[in-house]
Order: C-alpha cells, then structure tokens, then sequence
C-alpha cells in the first residue's frame, strides 16, 4: 500500500501507535506485580532478542518455543512474540523480555520457555532464577530500568533496538519513523541541512568529521547522478554498533539517506555492507522492501515530486574498505585501494560522480535529530563533541555489550558503573579504544570526559567505538604485535610506509617477544612509527602505528624489561617463561611428568621431579595439572 | 597450464551468474560473492570464465579475488571452522583455541584435512563478543571457549 501523503502518514502512524501502546507503557512505567492471563492481563508480548550475539546463544530456538509452547496451552492468539534487534545486554544473552510488566529475563536457555509460560505468562508469577541478580546486592532486579548497565545510558542512535521488530516498518513508524522525512520534504532542503550542521553532529566512523558540513560540500557540486553512501563495512575487530544498529533498526538508517539525498540533492543510494553479516544484510533487504511497498522509496516520495532509491552493495572482507575512497572501488567491482584526497568523493566518488559517505551510527541520528530539533541534540554532549555515542565494550569486562553514552561520560563510568568493573576481580590495566587505529589508555586516563579531541589528545582516538578492556594478565607489548598482525593483514600494499614499514615493525616486536630483542629495538620502533605516521597515503596507514606509540608511552618499562631482562611480567610471551618445580612442594606423584607433551620432566616417583628447560615447549600443561601447587613460572 | 578441475556444468552455472549481472564489471564482486556461493570456492579455471565474459583480463578478476580475505581460491572442507581472533576473543585466550583447534585437526590455518572434512580459518569478529573466545564451524557459533573443549566439540562431527 503505498503512502501517498504526508497526511497519510499520520493515519497510519496513529493506528500504528495503539499495537505499541502497551510495550511503550510497560517501559515507561515497569509494573511491580507480574503480569498474567490468569490475573486477568488480556493480552502479553514476549520479546525475544534477535541480535548476532543471542542468536549464537540459539535464541532462534527459544523463539520456536515459545510459538510451540504457547500453541499447546491454547493461548496463541493471547501472546506476541517478537523478535527485535539488541538489547545491548550481551554478557547475559539471550535476553527474553515480557510485556506489559517489562520483566527483563537473562541468560534465558531454550529448555526455560516452558517455565516462562507457565508461570509467569499464564500464571503471573515471575521466573525469580532467570531475572538479573544485582552483583553488588544480590538481589533480582525485574526490569532493566532498574539496572546499573541501562541506568547511564541514554539511547539516541540505538533508541530503536531491542524495542520494535525491525521486520515490520509499521513498528518504526509508530515510534516517530519517517516523520522527519515527511517534514523534511516539505522545508527547503537548504533549512533541513542547516539544522544537521546546527546540531553539531560529528562523524560516528572514525574521524569526526562534521556531518553537516560533508553534506554541503557535496551539495555545492552539481552532477546528473549523485551518490548517497552509507558506509556499513564495520571492520574493526571488536566493534559491533553498527551492525547492531542494522540488525534492530534498519529503517534509521533508510530514512537518514532519503533526507541526505534531499539535501545534497542526490537519488541514488548505496549501502556497502560486509558479507560476513548475513542477519543485517536480511534486515537491510526486508526494510528496503517494505519501504518501497509503502512509497517512502521510489518516485515520488509522499507525494514530494523527490524520488530516492536504495541499493546494496557487498564488501568481501577488508579492512581498508572502511576508508571511503577504498570504499567506492570496491563498490566499483575494484580492489579496494585508497586514492590521495583530493578529489575528494564529495566531487568525484563513485562512479566519478559527487558522492558522500557517511557511517551508519552517524545517519541512525539524523532523524531523531530533525524531530527533536538540533538544539535538543546539541544540548547534549561536550562543548565539540555533540550528542552520543554507542560504544562495544568488551574484553576482560564484566558486563560485556552494546552501550549508548553521552559525550562527555568518563571511562571510569564506562568501565565500572554500565560495565560492572574488571572480570574475576582482576586488577585494571589498560582500555584500547578506536581498535587497530586507536590506542590503549591506562589508569590515569579514566577520568577524562570522553570526547573526539581529549581523545586524540591522550593518544588514542574516537575510531568506531570499539572499547576493549584488559587486565593484568595481558602483556602490552603483545597487544601492540596483535594490532600490527591485523594491519600488515590487511593493508593493501599500495604505498611503501605502510606495507613495508608496518612489516618490519611487527618483525621487531616479534624479536622481542620471542626474547632476541635488540637495546636498539625500542628507539627503531619509535622512529619507524613516526615515519609511517607521517607519510603513508591512507587513514588505515597513518593510524597503524597508533597502537605501538600509545603502548610505549604508556607501558614502556614493560618493553625495555622485555628486551633488558628477557621478563614478561604478565606471563603472555611463551620463549619469556621459566617452569620449574618446587621441590618441597613436590609429592613426587609424575602427573606431570606423564602430561608433559615434550617428555620434559623426568624424575623418580615420591620424590621431587625437574623440568630440563632445553626440552620445555613452555605449554603450561605441568602446571595445569599438579595437585600440589609446585610448579611456577616466572 | 592448469587441469580442469571443475565440471563443464558449474562453468554454465557461472556464465549464467554473469548474464544475470548483465555482465556487468562494476558487478564483479557480486558476481564473485555468488560463484563462491555455488561452488564453495574461486579456482583459477571459474575466474578465466568470469574474465571472459565481464570482457577483463583475466588478471584484474585474480587481483580482486587476492585482495579480499572472503574469497578463496581452495576448496574449504565440509566443515570450515572460523577461529575469531578479534580483539575481545583475543584478550579471552582466542589465541590459544587456535592452537588446539590446529593441534587436533592437524592442519594449519587456510589448510583442509585430507578427508575434506574439516578446514581452518581465521576471522575478524563475528560480533558475539559476549560468549568471546568465539569459533565458527559452518554456520553454528560456539562461544566461551576453552581449549580443552576442542576436542570434544570436533569429535561430534565424526561420521
């Protein structure tokens, strides 16, 4: 049926509106009481989260439960099940959540749906073992208003996910979807774009670049094809907003390239999205799909005179795609090499033609950002820094998931209050941001607000919003070798800084982490770093040294004990080790003799038994297995 | 030259995957990413196919299919196991899964078993960070890995 009318529009949001009334209510207000058929509740909804992360968790499973379970009991017609994106909550997948009393069920396994039904859907009683159990209190927690992870957060980009079923756009447009589109249509496309640039919105994808202004640049050249470009070639390992974002909200991002292409007066759209993200790509299809049924793409949109339409475009695994230029060659059926700036893709993108690219968090902002007027979004944030921003925490963190903070928030908040502090009580070492471009902050950092420039200022970045925490246990030096692993991976070979200087660097650090390291090492390394930072022709080359210089800024003596003292003081670095046997300790009793895969131990049993270094492949197995606690390593 | 190893059948198969792209070369990754789709990899022999008909050389097709890590120029096994080595697996211990994982099988990453049962890969996130350390076999995510689970988890795949 397709939407032919701003009017129209409305009517259908209105009627859209009363099938969410009672989810928008329940989240507003949490009901104390549980909910059930039996206390007389007329109608329940079981959102079930769909996202990458509970679906590994066989959420799919559980969703086939619950229509089973609930068609046995008669009770089909009574209860919805839907399937949203993320909640954001991944540590404790898959998440089930019921409606209208918004209890918040975690780590929910298949087997449990038959408990759900009975006792909480049908009989009222809430399930008390699969609710949320406060680690500092101990205490069940029902619903996720009243949790530590969703209290600090504020949800812009992510205000969508875990929310609506993202197969059905009536969902989206019930909660405001399309709304800025139809007004938007209706203003001069040269008022809709000054409010994107008085909002003070920044690039999400890295950069941060300010939105508004990349689209008047690409306005201001004028072509028969032009480009809007929604760069979802999410690459950094570690970091999953915006497919998130995809998976849960699709049309956010639709609608965002529709008011693009107005503005910069563009009819095309491109969305170049990994491969590797089948569930998002399924979602970007059924959405595009929908909105072509509906009207809001195609000729003609609510009766405007101005057409869009979107198409998609698959990457095929590299890293460097993610720079915009590389981008649009691969989109071309090219490699995906990066070409000097300029031209910029602002004059000759794809094709040749004017194009602009912008990431996918950053577009999921502009529609909420045009209904709510760009003062409220600018009301938010730091002082240059405007808004939120979505960040993957992950790594040695308790509460492992997908976050939405406002600019300005600290890692401290980040790290201990939304992610519920180090796992197993370990002690804080470092937090890598902006992934393999980006730098690892330390304990003095923590404090500051976190915004773009205090950021670069600390000696990390912004990047895509990547937050990986580590503890004591890991050796910086080999973070800095696994970051440059992944860039001498993945850089394309184009220009000499980054594909030779990036090999001898990792080439370096791999000496000194097997311990041949040389007292000239560190200072090579600086100087290679630097080199490479000042000459390489691409983002991805500029910024891989990133994660070397911010380590040996922060972690030097970590190296120099590496390469003076042959020590790995978090025990990562295997040719670093020394197993040996404490032979008080030892009982004699040959377990780990008879573990031992390079026939390293010898001895005779009840008395103590030693380990011959030449043979130790340093597996760690002796250690593993004695009983007695004998065996150390240094 | 090289041995025809594919089917005249699966050759059809691919110039019909090019018509259907109008023969398009700005289409060459799709087209690409639907031939893998087919026949599970990019031999040399399907790449001269697509050449001829996007009018290429059959040189730049070889350049795209070496510059992205999702192509594969080798048959993958049955089974082709994915180790995640991102970087919230790699800080929970994805490193050493690899180990065990290359230990078991036999073989080492980019290799497939002589059976053709198994291969072993790499990868880049999934995005299931959560349950990291994390390996893909086929399309099933296994998550909170311990090296010690490898064994068992490849043993069920014994036909």
């Amino acid at each position: 049926m397709k939407i032919t009318s701003a009017d129209a529009l409305e009517g259908i949001r209105r009627s859209a509106i009363e099938a969410l009334a009672v989810r928008e209510e329940g989240d507003r207000i949490p009901a104390a009481e549980a909910c059930g058929l039996d206390k007389g509740t007329p109608h329940l909804q079981v959102l079930c989260c769909g996202g990458t992360g509970c679906k590994a968790s066989e959420s799919a499973r559980i969703v086939e439960n619950f229509h089973s379970s609930l068609l046995s009991h008669g009770i089909a017609d009574k209860v919805d099940v839907i399937v949203p994106g993320c909640f954001g909550f991944c540590e404790k997948g898959p998440i089930v959540k019921i409606i209208p009393d918004s209890t918040f069920y975690t780590s929910v396994r298949p087997d449990d749906v038959e408990e759900i039904v009975t006792s909480h859907i049908i009989g009222g009683n809430k399930v008390e073992r699969l609710l949320y159990r406060d680690p500092s209190t101990g205490l069940h927690i029902s619903d996720s208003k009243h949790m530590d992870f969703y209290r600090k957060q504020q949800r812009i980009a992510l205000r969508n996910c875990g929310f609506i079923d993202p197969e059905n756009i009536l969902e989206y447009i019930a909660r405001d979807g399309y709304r800025a589109v139809s007004e938007s249509l209706r203003r001069d496309s040269a008022d809709v774009l000054a409010d994107i640039k008085a909002s003070g919105l920044r690039g999400r994808g890295g950069a941060g670049f300010p939105t508004g202004v990349k689209w008047e640049i690409a306005r201001k050249f004028d072509a028969p094809d032009k480009y809007v470009v929604c760069n979802a070639d999410e690459g950094d390992p570690g970091a999953f907003m915006d497919r998130s974002i995809m998976e849960g909200d699709p049309n956010s991002v639709i609608e965002a390239m529709i008011i693009c292409g107005y503005c910069i007066n563009a009819h095309h759209g491109l969305i170049y999205i990994r491969a590797e993200y089948p569930l998002a790509v399924h979602r970007l299809q059924v959405a595009i799909s929908q909105a072509r049924e509906y009207g809001l793409l195609g000729e003609d949109i609510l009766g405007s005179g101005f057409g869009f339409d979107i198409q998609i475009r698959y990457g095929a695994g590299a890293f460097v795609c993610g720079e915009e230029t590389a981008l649009i060659h691969s989109m071309e059926g090219k490699r995906g090499e990066p070409t000097l700036k300029p031209p910029f893709p602002a004059e000759a993108g794809y094709m040749g033609r004017p194009t602009n690219v912008n990431n996918v968090e950053t577009l999921a902002n502009v529609p909420v950002i045009l209904t709510k007027g760009p003062q409220w979004f600018s009301s938010i944030g730091t002082e240059k820094s405007k808004g939120t921003k979505v960040f993957a925490l992950a790594g040695k963190i308790n509460n492992v998931g997908l976050i939405e903070v406002p600019m300005g928030t600290t890692l401290r908040e980040i790290i201990y209050d939304i992610g519920g502090g180090v796992k197993n009580g370990k002690k804080f070492k470092a937090v890598q941001t902006g992934g393999p471009s980006g730098g690892c902050l330390t304990e003095k950092h923590l404090d500051i607000p976190i915004d773009y420039e205090s950021l670069t200022a600390a000696g990390s970045m912004m990047g895509s919003g990547g937050m990986i925490v580590m503890d004591e246990d890991d050796c910086m030096v080999s973070v800095a070798k696994f970051f440059l692993e992944f860039t001498v991976g993945e850089s394309c070979g184009k220009c000499v800084p980054c594909r030779i200087g990036n090999k001898r660097m990792l080439e370096i650090l791999q000496r000194i982490t097997d311990g041949r390291g040389k007292d000239s090492d560190i200072d090579t390394l600086e100087n290679l770093a630097k080199v490479i930072k000042d000459t390489a022709l691409c983002g991805l080359g500029q910024t891989s040294p990133n994660p070397v210089l911010s380590t040996l800024a922060n972690f030097r003596e970590e190296y120099e004990e590496h390469v003076r003292d042959h020590v790995c003081r978090s025990h990562k670095c295997k040719a670093l080790l020394t197993y040996t046997i404490n032979p008080d300790k030892c009982k004699g009793c040959s377990l780990c003799a008879k573990n031992c895969p390079a026939e390293a131990i010898a001895g005779e049993t009840r008395k103590p038994f030693v380990i011959n270094p030449e043979k130790c492949i340093r597996c760690g197995m002796c250690l593993s297995r004695c009983k007695f606690g004998a065996i150390t390593v240094i | 030259m090289s041995e025809i190893k594919i089917s005249c059948e699966a050759l059809h198969e691919v110039e019909a995957i090019c018509d259907s792209f109008n023969c398009d070369p700005g289409e060459m990754i799709s087209i690409l990413h639907a031939c893998q789709n087919k026949l599970g990899y990019l031999p040399v022999e399907v790449q001269r196919v697509i050449a001829r008909k996007l009018g290429v050389p059959p040189s730049k097709v070889y350049g795209v299919v070496t510059f992205y890590s999702f192509f594969s120029m080798t048959p993958k096994g049955r089974n082709p196991v994915s180790v995640c080595l991102g970087t919230a697996c790699y800080v929970r211990g994805s490193d050493k899964v690899l180990e065990e994982f290359k230990r078991v099988l036999g073989i080492e990453v980019g290799e497939t078993t002589p059976d053709g049962k198994f291969s072993l890969d790499c990868l880049r996130c999934v995005g299931a960070c959560g349950l990291a350390p994390v390996a893909t076999i086929g399309e099933k995510v296994y998550g909170r890995l311990n090296p010690s689970d490898i064994k068992k988890i490849v043993s069920e795949f014994e036909d």
